[in-house]
């Protein structure tokens, strides 16, 4: 079993959280070209090394971010949206 | 071949003739490299020394021959796909394989012995149908079945009749079945260097000369190649290495999970699975039960197992088959899998002029492995795309054309 630290709900086992991918910026939707649009649908972050991304506590539908190594699988943080420092 | 045998098995020093030679210094130059030597790669170099008179090659593997995705897969082959585009070229895939033990001079022992996906509700026939009718239309044997049918093909299935989990029905390939991963990798391996293609083990790419829109060369551990054309093949890691010619594919990484059983005595005739359990089974000719289902639920670099895992699977193999509670878990393993959005590999062209992408082949690349490398190795010789790769190119993302074959691979591969 591997934990998630909810920034709402505590440490809770992995298996309730729900991933939704790495964090991107979306494209200023009057100006961007098409290009853009597909690069920001498709190319998400997928380098070695740590990634921030979404997710989900299912049960509790809370949306937060956390760090994340994708190579060793730590978790080096996570925390609810706005509130970061 | 009798005699052969018996000659060898009465000879003192029983001589060894190895099918792939070790690997040589590197020259410095080739007119084709390959990044990769799993099975795509070395399928490549087969197709390009036999058909296309190319015979300057290096396969450039970083670790052992095939160890990567090739070695980790559960074999399933199968054409029952939704899309046209990707109906048609697995298609051509599963041809490939019906003759490649002749082709290759080498058993791969393809069994042709069918694929039933199951349906435990009214959804996943609908779906099944459409399946179903495209592949009629393309000429494949796929046909929807109702559930006495299934019962008769496979009796050893709980059906749960009037359970959560009854089954309703099935998806019918009568063109499924699987290969020796080893052999094919092997076979093509064997081929492509008696012909003179150099395959350089624990030989790693780490960077390219780019310049002038081409890559001039390829930058390794043990030195530097100049090369013509270059082909990436690199299994999960094809968007590292595309990313060292600058070339961002659409691709993010997972890992895919799978185990086996100690070996039963032969029961298991198809190939089953099913959409809802996230669980698929084939016996393997060593009388394992090899099960399979979908991808971790994120993102990872890492072959590592999940206890999770093993036990959702356990739980849909279970369920399917009662009897196998009590049977025990040999081994487990997982690959990463470079996934696309669409669930369809990316072949052809790439931003710059000679380097050609093998990529994308996420959880279900092992039974395109002779039809990619024939088709890319007929690209790299002529320059140019067959109409049959058109639609896997990668600027499919941009033009917002994606081949959406999210529902017939996610869990039965
Ligand atoms: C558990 C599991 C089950 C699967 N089941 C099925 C199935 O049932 N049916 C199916 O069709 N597909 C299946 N697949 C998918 C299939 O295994 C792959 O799509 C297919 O094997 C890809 O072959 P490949 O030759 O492109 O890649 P690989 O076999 O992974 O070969 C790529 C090679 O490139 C090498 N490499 C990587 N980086 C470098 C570098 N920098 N320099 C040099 N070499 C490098 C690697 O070491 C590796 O050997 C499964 C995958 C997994 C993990």
């Amino acid at each position: 079993m591997k934990l998630l630290d909810c920034p709402m709900n505590g440490p809770r086992n992995i298996d309730e959280f729900q991933s939704f991918g790495p964090l991107r910026q979306a494209p200023d939707a009057d100006a961007a070209a098409d290009a853009e649009w597909a690069r920001h649908l498709f190319r998400a972050d997928n380098r070695k090394g740590v990634v921030v991304e979404w997710w989900r506590h299912v049960p509790s539908n809370f949306f937060f971010l956390a760090q994340r190594d994708v190579v060793t699988n730590e978790i080096i943080r996570t925390y609810a949206p706005g509130s970061r420092p | 071949m009798p005699l052969r045998l018996l000659k060898y098995g009465l000879s003192r020093d029983y001589p060894v003739t190895g099918d792939i030679p070790a690997t040589p210094e590197l020259k410095p130059s080739y007119d084709v490299v390959i990044v990769g030597g799993g099975g795509h790669g070395l399928a490549c170099a087969h197709y390009l020394s036999k058909y296309h008179g190319i015979a300057s090659i290096a396969v450039l593997e970083k670790g052992y021959l095939a160890g990567g995705n090739t070695a980790r897969n559960t074999t399933t082959i199968r054409s029952n796909y939704i899309t046209q585009e990707g109906v048609a070229f697995y298609k051509e895939g599963v041809s490939l394989f019906e003759t490649l033990s002749q082709e290759l001079d080498f058993n791969v022992m393809f069994s042709q012995r069918g694929q039933l996906t199951l349906a435990h509700t009214e959804a996943t026939l609908r779906a099944f149908h459409l399946r179903a009718e495209m592949g009629k239309h393309m000429g494949t044997r796929t046909e929807v079945i109702d559930a006495k049918e299934v019962e008769k093909l496979v009796p050893e299935l709980n059906m749960d009749r009037g359970g959560a989990l009854e089954i309703l029905g099935g998806l019918w390939h009568a063109d499924g079945g699987t290969a020796r991963h080893d052999a094919v990798a092997w076979g093509f391996a064997a081929q492509a260097s008696r012909r003179g293609a150099e395959i350089h083990q624990r030989t790693e790419v780490q960077g390219f000369e780019v310049g002038n829109g081409q890559v001039r060369a390829v930058v390794t551990n043990r030195g530097r190649v100049a090369c013509g054309s270059v082909l990436i093949a690199a299994g999960g890691m094809n968007y590292d290495v595309a990313m060292m010619a600058g070339v961002e594919l659409p691709i993010r990484c997972y890992p895919l999970q799978a185990m086996v059983t100690q070996p039963l005595k032969p029961w298991l005739h198809t190939l089953v699975s099913s959409v809802s359990l996230h669980t698929y089974l084939v016996q393997s000719s060593r009388g394992e039960i090899v099960i399979g289902g979908g991808s971790d639920p994120y993102q990872l670099y890492s072959t590592r197992s999940t206890l999770d895992m093993k036990e959702h699977l356990a739980e849909g193999a279970v369920h399917l088959f009662p009897f196998l509670q009590g049977v025990r878990l040999l081994r487990q393993w997982a690959g990463i899998t470079d996934m696309t959005p669409d669930y369809s590999p990316i072949m052809g062209a790439s931003p710059l002029a000679n380097l050609w992408l093998d990529c994308g082949w996420g959880t279900w690349g092992f039974k395109a492995t002779a039809v990619a490398g024939k088709r890319l190795a007929e690209t790299i010789a002529k320059g140019r795309v067959p109409d049959l790769l058109k639609p896997f190119a990668l600027e499919r993302f941009e033009k917002f054309r994606l081949l959406n074959e999210m529902g017939a691979t996610a869990a039965s591969h």
